[in-house]
């Protein structure tokens, strides 16, 4: 057998119980035993994997649901590569499509939030922008574009996906919640390497999203005042640069 | 650049403060590459102040050398860190872990002619790319195959001598296979090829009890067992002062739990080199 | 208010925001780092410790989530359906 049909067989035999041609023991009718060691080890570890990768849903889903579940995903989107933490980017997608969540759309948000933040966590360093050049972006914000950090996400939800996320973190207790609400988060990697989850107002949401997608100031915030009349841009910018988040800045619109 | 012959262990993030605090006396620390391959963040930041004041292991648990190819991407990965933070030492397993999907195991294979080409060609692929030479280490095994034709220690042994690279010499993993496969593990640590190691790993294993009797599992979430300590005091006589890895994964304990453990091997590491300057 | 009056005061209420990040930057570049902080999934080298019982062997590996009912702490949420939307779902 070549070695490629060898590491199939071992495979499938991981996810099927069958035994690989060939896998003994000096007791021989303890091979099946001996093997499902491999057996757990790879769906219990995958499994508690998902699970620290999405705490929050395995709260909210309750851990025997989880733990059942998460054979299910592995079966579908098993990782593709050995970065644990870069595992479950379908997550969210399975759970909207998974029918016995079908009262719970809500959770699949909340997915979201979570891969958004591990994805903060380990996304690429940038300096924040020195005071002077901040104060050059002041002086002129008809024509300043400003980059935000790169680990930077913006989740929009139909639903309270914040709320929910927040009262299931460790030390919180869940309440009831109203979670027909749009909530939009907005993640990121502040100053201190922490990554807090924030909801936005719909002004702020497309200010920052402006921002992101390359418009000017001025244009961003006329963007927002649109989406949220009245809306006043300057405590969320305020926001972002004592977080850090300012990270580049330009001048002119883009091409 | 070597690692220095003194006790180690293996880094957990949530140590780092006591680390920060205590500045223990350790020759080095291993950490898993998998963990510190994002472009970013705090990892880095951790890895970058741990080895300001340490030499670094870096201990691969990913790259399914014994797998059918390796993963181009996930070694271009690895060498950005190792160019990074050039590690004292780099290592992984005799063992695969990927084929097609990453299965996070290291999982055995068959000792063959087939395989030992194969996992040559590997370890000539990834020190090529990494440019120095890695340290190969023998796994902990719960099964064995009816294909194999090779004795483990000869199949590490040629695998050192075609490819130049080290050995990873894992006390524990020998005392686990062994007890699994009803073998001595002196004598396999007899014939093992000492003047190839580079390093030694300690850790706990788990048992559970089969009909024809004990079953070891490598959990590494308790001490490191009195029979391995026996073990490894006798490679230590035997070979010289090694680098020597506590390592505890699961149940992680508090920091000065490891430090006790680390101290237990830097005891029998300093007993040896007294034994040697009479 | 006139298109040019939204537009001075969005301007005016930008450039403050900036001009006080400016003067709080220094201060702020100053922040410790959490260090030491893991989050989501670190790889190890060890078994599982869910290996530590031999009766893995007969174990259903499959589980099989269609037969439980999601029994998380957010059982009090009110849903668009109502609370009824976590009862069981009949297969």
């Amino acid at each position: 057998m070549r070695h490629a049909d060898f590491l199939q067989f071992f495979q499938d035999g991981l996810f099927t119980g069958t035994l690989p041609p060939g896998v003994t023991a000096r007791a021989p009718d303890e091979a099946a035993q001996r093997f499902a060691v491999y057996r757990n080890n790879v769906a219990h570890s995958l499994s508690r994997a998902l699970a620290a990768r999405f705490p929050a849903v395995e709260r909210i889903l309750g851990a025997e649901f989880f733990a059942a579940l998460a054979p299910l995903f592995l079966a579908e989107q098993g990782p593709q590569n050995p970065m644990l933490f870069a595992w479950g980017g379908g997550f969210a997608d399975f759970l909207t499509g998974f029918p016995p969540l079908a009262g719970l759309p809500w959770v699949a948000d909340v997915a979201r939030i979570e891969f958004a933040r591990g994805e903060a966590y380990h996304a690429a360093d940038a300096e924040p922008l020195p005071p002077e050049a901040l104060s050059q972006a002041a002086a002129d914000a008809g024509r300043a574009r400003l980059a935000l950090h790169p680990s930077l996400r913006i989740v929009p939800s139909r639903f309270a996906a914040v709320s929910a996320w927040a009262m299931n973190q460790p030390g919180a207790t869940p309440a009831p919640l109203e979670v027909n609400r749009p909530e939009t988060a907005l993640i990121l990697r502040d100053r201190r390497d922490d990554v807090p989850v924030r909801a936005l107002g719909p002004g702020d949401a497309t200010f920052v999203a402006a921002l992101q997608s390359g418009l000017v100031l001025i244009r961003a915030a006329e963007a927002a005042a649109t989406a949220e009349p009245g809306h006043d841009p300057g405590a969320i910018l305020l926001s972002l640069a004592r977080a850090g988040a300012l990270t580049g800045l330009a001048f002119g619109e883009t091409a | 650049m070597t690692l220095p012959a003194t006790p180690g262990i293996g880094f957990k993030p949530e140590h780092f403060a006591a680390i920060r605090e205590t500045r223990p006396d350790l020759g080095f620390f291993e950490v898993h590459a998998e963990n510190y391959m994002g472009e970013g963040g705090p990892a880095h930041r951790t890895l970058e102040a741990l080895r300001a004041d340490y030499a670094i292991s870096l201990h691969g648990v990913g790259l399914s050398i014994g797998g059918s190819r390796i993963d181009r991407d996930h070694l271009a990965r690895l060498k950005r860190l190792v160019d990074l933070y050039q590690p004292e030492s780099f290592s992984e397993h005799l063992a695969w872990s990927s084929h097609g999907i990453y299965l996070n195991d290291l999982l055995p294979l068959p000792y063959t002619e087939e395989t030992l080409a194969l996992v040559c060609d590997h370890i000539d692929e990834v020190q090529a790319a990494l440019g120095r030479r890695m340290l190969l280490e023998n796994p902990s095994t719960y099964v064995l195959f009816e294909q194999s034709t090779i004795p483990e220690i000869d199949f590490m042994t040629e695998i050192s001598r075609r490819t130049g690279c080290g050995l990873l010499l894992d006390v524990n993993n020998v005392f686990v296979s062994c007890t699994n496969h009803r073998m001595d593990p002196r004598a396999y640590l007899r014939d093992f090829p000492l003047d190839r190691v580079g390093e030694i790993h300690l850790g706990g294993h788990a048992e559970e009890e089969l009909p024809s009797g004990p079953l070891l599992i490598d959990a590494h979430g308790t001490p490191v067992a009195d029979p391995v300590w026996a073990l490894y005091a006798e490679v230590i006589a035997a070979a010289g002062p090694l680098p020597t890895l506590i390592e505890w994964d699961n149940d992680v304990p508090d920091f000065p739990v490891l430090m006790a453990e680390a101290d237990r091997a830097r005891a029998v590491l300093t007993r040896r080199v007294a034994h040697a300057a009479r | 208010m006139t298109a040019m009056t939204k537009t001075l005061t969005l301007t005016a209420s930008l450039a403050t925001a900036l001009t006080l990040a400016a003067s709080m930057a220094s201060a702020e570049g100053e922040m410790e780092k959490c260090y030491g902080v893991a989050m989501a999934g670190q790889n190890d080298c060890a078994a599982g410790p869910g290996t530590t019982c031999a009766g893995t062997a007969t174990k259903d590996f499959q589980g099989n989530a269609w037969k439980y009912v999601p029994a998380g702490t957010c059982v009090t949420m009110e849903t668009p359906n109502g609370k009824g939307s976590l009862e069981p779902i009949a297969m």
